[in-house]
């Protein structure tokens, strides 16, 4: 069945048919005439208060709900804008199709007004994008663009409507399938490879379980637990694999890597066989390639044959779904109970040296007990987000995650300013959940803007920010690599301060801005905090309030994280904790 | 090593730039390439000629096939194939030498395709050997302007 419609219209209904609820865009010139139809429409559209906010918001909803993200921009700048977001997006494989508008199909190349080659740019940052050039395609473009977002290894799609396309009137009928012949994910591993990886599962005496966000896209954690515990093998996850498996569980790791556990890094270096699952080797995970994990052979299953031996050597790959993989080895992997490895393990874990104290330097406070608090004082329950930082590395070391989706952060690609509007879109696909934002003083200030979001749509987000007063991990690295050479990195600094200063002390200017005020300033409720007594009762209040709350926490500003591999160093050579002090 | 990659994609614009553009950023090194349309319509054959080790060559494969644009990539560098190239060789030729210049064209069964006062046009098609072999015997009498195609490839037989 056909009917007249125009482009727009065709955008809304197709948008219908492919369940979409939540939009995050922001209108313009060359979008008017979708925006002209949304105004009548029953979506939900968030309006963020700039495009990387729109779009990081939308990725926030996906990573959180798993449902496919959407955001709308306009031609020119509002579509530049959304070029950090897909990067992140398409570094972390989270489904986002972005639309963007653009200028008319009679004008494209002619340096028109607010004209950007967007498809061009968007090219090595997206799964695909599309360039829409009649309307009669429209339909099929966006079947298409949801299909490919959300399926293999999902990733963000950009499609491109020039504002012609929006008001042309043509037949419409949404088709019900898709047809890409350059597109078929291969979902079901190869047999023969899962059975010669059963083998090796059983004959290994030091496997290890390395599992990545691939196990929380595929959903395929309970399968991971069933497997984990009936073979006995222990689990670390990566950064956007935490909360893939129960940290809580005894054969839990811990995150691995440059700021990983003790217990997970010396066992990846001890291993006879890593079973590497929905991930891909990041250098900040393997840390020097060389020396990865060198006792070990590797299985290693996940949906992108690309990923599989480019950078490690795989003694047996398996492409495929991580689900359903998991599951064929459930049935051919036999029982075991606890041994030597789980001693071994434990051993490491009694000297596990993350840098926990109870207050920092002259009684200011400290970043993890403020991370267990809200652990404790949520039940463990909360979502956490968090920007980029030393206090992501915080978040991840401190918090116990216990389930898939509950830990939402910018891995691949590093995105500060990524958190704030992650977790307002995090917030707006679970009205009812708690949502956290950990953020640091720096990171916060790059989309600071959101706050207008929050407070107009009344999202209920508890933003702590864990105020340094420094680009605390650059500081840290400075400090570490670089003689104490604060080059840019101290936030309090002046004009007026001297070239040189390895030393801020009390008579230091103060940090602006003033992160309670500008909170108020948009009406939302704020405190600062500087005294280990207070925290608990400060998140206590945060929770009792039933909109968004700010809480600047002012904690040490020289504080560290550890464990570290250095840059370039391997696994098993990780600076513990400050050297002296 | 060389290797030679025949590459089906969708016929439709911003193909080659997808190709492009994957290629550079992962930093690949091509040494020809050579595009054109197929026996169905809506299908284009890229040959590719690359360079580099088997583990390179592997990932390239791999991130080819990761484009939706891409339809079918294989590799027939150890195949049975046909593979050609062409050029044109602009070579001063005067009435002293233009005979000698064609013998050598006719041993070569290129062709004359162009005559001037001073230099002819030598159409030339084969391996790259060949088209190698031709310019160096060439060169003596003063190369004007060359130009070559990429390398065009089919396999032998059924497949």
């Amino acid at each position: 069945m056909t009917e007249r419609c125009t482009g727009a219209e065709i955008f809304v209904k197709s948008l219908s048919r492919e369940g979409v609820e939540t939009i995050f865009g922001y209108p313009g010139g060359t979008v008017l005439p979708i925006y002209d139809k949304l105004y009548d429409s029953d979506f939900e559209h968030i309006l963020p208060h700039h495009e990387q906010g729109g779009i990081h918001a939308a990725d926030g909803y996906a990573r959180s709900t798993g449902k496919t993200g959407v955001v709308i921009a306009t031609s020119g700048p509002g579509a530049t804008n959304l070029v950090t977001g897909l990067a992140t997006a398409y570094m972390d494989s989270v489904p986002l199709v972005a639309f963007t508008g653009q200028v008319p199909s009679h004008m494209l190349g002619t340096d028109a007004f607010q004209e950007a080659d967007i498809t061009g740019i968007s090219m090595p940052i997206t799964k695909h994008n599309y360039l829409v050039q009649k309307t009669e395609n429209l339909a099929r473009i966006i079947k298409e663009a949801f299909h490919i977002a959300g399926s293999g290894r999902p990733g963000p799609i950009l499609v491109d409507i020039p504002k012609d396309i929006m008001m042309q009137e043509v037949e419409f009928a949404y088709p019900d399938r898709v047809e890409l012949r350059g597109y078929k994910p291969n979902y079901r591993g190869h047999p023969l490879q899962i059975k010669k990886a059963a083998k090796k599962i059983n004959q290994s005496r030091k496997p290890v379980f390395y599992a990545g966000g691939g196990v929380i896209i595929s959903g395929a954690s309970s399968e991971l637990r069933q497997l984990a515990e009936k073979a006995q093998i222990p689990v670390t996850t990566t950064l956007t694999g935490l909360g893939a498996f129960d940290e809580r569980s005894k054969l839990s790791l811990g995150m691995l890597g440059m700021h990983g556990s003790t217990e997970a890094n010396m066992a990846i270096s001890h291993a006879d066989l890593i079973i590497a699952v929905g991930c891909r080797f990041d250098d900040r995970v393997t840390g020097k390639l060389d020396e990865f994990a060198q006792e070990a052979e590797i299985i290693h299953i996940d949906i992108d044959p690309a990923e599989v031996g480019k950078r490690v050597s795989i003694e047996i790959p398996i492409v495929g779904d991580v689900k359903g993989i998991l599951t064929e080895l459930n049935k051919k992997v036999t029982e075991k109970s606890s041994n030597g490895w789980g001693t071994q393990i434990q051993g490491w874990k009694d000297m596990d040296r993350r840098q926990y104290r109870e207050t920092g330097k002259n009684g200011r406070l400290s970043p993890g007990p403020i991370i267990e608090e809200i652990d404790s004082l949520t039940d463990g329950d909360a979502f956490i987000v968090t920007e980029v930082g030393q206090h992501q590395m915080w978040a991840a070391q401190f918090f116990n995650y216990n389930r898939p989706r509950q830990f939402i952060t910018s891995g691949g690609l590093g995105t500060m300013g990524y958190g704030f509007p992650a977790s307002l879109g995090v917030q707006v696909g679970n009205k009812d959940d708690l949502v956290f934002l950990l953020a640091g003083d720096g990171s916060f200030q790059m989309n600071i803007q959101e706050l207008a979001t929050a407070a107009k749509n009344n999202l209920p987000v508890k933003i702590v920010i864990l105020n340094n007063q420094y680009l605390g991990m650059v500081r840290q690295w400075q400090e570490m690599f670089l003689d104490k050479r604060y080059s840019s990195t101290c936030l309090r600094r002046r004009a007026d301060c001297p070239p040189h200063c390895s030393e801020p002390d009390e008579d230091c200017p103060e940090m602006i801005p003033d992160f309670v005020k500008v909170a108020e300033a948009y009406g939302i409720k704020a405190e600062k905090i500087t005294k280990p007594e207070d925290v608990k009762p400060a998140l206590e209040r945060a929770l009792a309030e039933p909109g968004p709350y700010l809480l600047d926490c002012l904690i040490e500003a020289e504080e560290n994280v550890f464990p570290m591999v250095p840059p370039g160093g391997s696994l098993y050579e990780m600076i513990l904790e400050e050297e002296s002090e | 090593m060389k290797h030679t990659v025949a590459v089906q994609v969708a016929n439709e614009s911003g193909v080659l730039a997808r190709i492009a553009s994957l290629f550079s950023r992962r930093g690949f090194n091509i040494e020809s390439l050579s595009v054109g349309q197929t026996e169905k319509e809506d299908v284009s054959r890229i040959t590719l000629v690359v360079c580099g080790s088997q583990k390179v060559l592997e990932q390239l494969e791999k991130q080819l096939n990761k484009l939706i644009v891409v339809y079918k990539v294989s590799n027939i560098t150890n195949d049975p194939a046909v593979s050609r190239s062409m050029a044109f060789i602009k070579v001063r030729a005067d009435y002293a030498t233009r005979s000698e210049i064609i013998q050598i064209v006719d041993v070569f069964r290129g062709e004359i395709v162009d005559v001037a006062n001073d230099s002819v046009m030598v159409e030339i098609t084969g391996d790259e050997g060949k088209i190698n072999a031709m310019e160096e015997l060439l060169e003596p009498y003063g190369i004007i302007e060359l130009v070559r195609t990429g390398k065009i490839a089919m396999t032998r037989g059924k497949k």
